[in-house]
C-alpha cells in the first residue's frame, strides 16, 4: 500500500508519520510537496502535524487552500483513507472535510506528554485492530486541540458513531473529551494525539501501531476480494 | 480604492480563555469593574478599484478565509482612500 504524506511549509511531524509507515509497517511511503497536483497514484493520504504557514490566522486555515488540498478532496470523495493527525486534524475542519473546529486549549497551555484514550469505535478502518472500549497510551503535543462543535453537530457525531477517539480525562477542554472524528463514509479521520509517536517499544509505546495496521489491512482486503 | 477595517472575535456562546485569563490578570490589579474581556483580531485590507461590489467582496474574505464562523463572528468598516 502506497502513502503520501503531505508536506506543508512548517510540517513537522512529516519524518515520523514517513516512518511509521516505511520502517515499522512496511509500507511504502513519499513525501509529497503541498503545490503538488495529483495524488492518483497513492492509496492513502497522511496530513502530518506541525504548524503549517506559522498557524497564521488560525491553525490550517492558510494551508487547507494549498494545491493539493483539491487533490485531498477528491482522494476522500474517492473513499481513500485520508488520516489528519495534530494540524493535519486542523487542516481537515479548516477544509470542511470534518465539521467542528479545534480552539485554544482551555488552560491556554500546549501540552505534550502521553494520555490515554478510550477507542470509542473499533468499527472503523482506521481502527479495526483495536478493541472496542480499549484504553491506548498516545502522546498529545498541541496548544489548540480544544475541540468545539454545535450541538447538532455533537448529535450527528454521536448518533453515526462518527467519535472514534475520547480522552480518558479532560486536559484541553474538548468537547465531550473528543481526541478523534471520523466523516459521514468513514474514510477521513482527525485526531489530535500522535500514533505516529507510538510505533515502537524505544520511543515509548506501541499503542498507535494498530491504526496503520487497520488501514493497511482494509485496503489489502478491499482489494483481494476486487480482484 | 478603499481601506476595510476587518474585526474577528469569537462567538458570545464560545468560552474565550485568553479572554478569561486577561480579565482575572485585571481583577487582580484592582480593576473590579471590568466584567467582561473578549480578544479578537483586527484585519486591515486596501481593496483596488473593481468591478465588484466591495461588501459581496468583504463578506466572501471573511466566510472563505479571514474567520471561521463555526466559532467566530465579524464586522467590518470600509473607508473610501482619496489617492494623492
Amino acid at each position: 500500500m502506497k502513502f503520501a504524506v503531505i508536506v506543508f511549509p512548517g510540517s513537522n511531524c512529516d519524518l515520523d508519520m514517513y516512518h511509521a509507515i516505511k520502517d515499522e509497517l512496511g509500507e511504502e511511503a513519499e513525501y509529497v510537496w503541498h503545490d503538488t497536483q495529483d495524488l492518483s497514484g497513492y492509496d492513502g493520504i497522511l496530513l502530518p502535524g506541525g504548524f503549517s504557514y506559522g498557524d497564521y490566522l488560525r491553525a490550517g486555515a492558510i494551508a487547507r487552500f494549498s494545491g493539493v488540498m483539491d487533490e485531498v478532496r477528491k482522494a476522500a470523495e474517492a473513499g481513500k483513507p485520508v488520516l489528519g493527525i495534530c494540524n493535519g486534524f486542523q487542516i481537515l475542519t479548516e477544509a470542511g472535510l470534518l465539521p467542528g473546529m479545534l480552539m485554544r486549549n482551555k488552560d491556554l497551555k500546549f501540552t505534550c506528554r502521553t494520555v490515554s484514550l478510550k477507542v470509542e469505535n473499533a468499527h472503523t478502518l482506521f481502527t479495526n485492530e483495536y478493541k472496542e472500549g480499549e484504553e491506548i497510551r498516545i502522546p498529545v503535543a498541541h496548544g489548540e486541540g480544544n475541540y468545539y462543535c454545535d450541538d447538532a453537530t455533537y448529535q450527528h457525531l454521536k448518533d453515526n458513531n462518527q467519535i472514534v477517539f475520547t480522552y480518558a480525562e479532560d486536559f484541553n477542554g474538548s468537547r465531550n473529551n473528543i481526541a478523534g472524528i471520523i466523516n459521514d463514509r468513514g474514510n477521513v479521520l482527525g485526531m489530535m494525539p500522535h500514533p505516529e509517536r507510538a510505533v515502537s517499544d524505544l520511543i515509548g509505546g506501541t499503542d498507535g501501531l494498530p491504526l496503520f495496521r487497520s488501514i493497511v489491512k482494509q485496503w489489502r482486503e478491499s482489494h483481494v476480494s476486487h480482484a | 480604492m478603499k481601506k476595510v477595517k476587518v474585526y474577528v472575535t469569537l462567538r458570545e456562546s464560545v468560552l474565550d480563555p485568553q479572554g478569561s485569563a486577561v480579565m482575572g490578570s485585571l481583577h487582580k490589579m484592582g480593576y473590579d469593574e471590568v466584567q467582561d474581556v473578549r480578544i479578537g483580531k483586527y484585519l486591515e485590507l486596501v481593496i483596488g478599484d473593481s468591478e465588484r461590489d466591495v461588501d459581496a467582496l468583504v463578506d466572501e474574505l471573511c466566510n472563505r478565509m479571514l474567520a471561521n464562523t463555526v466559532i467566530e463572528d465579524y464586522r467590518y468598516e470600509i473607508e473610501e482612500v482619496v489617492s494623492q
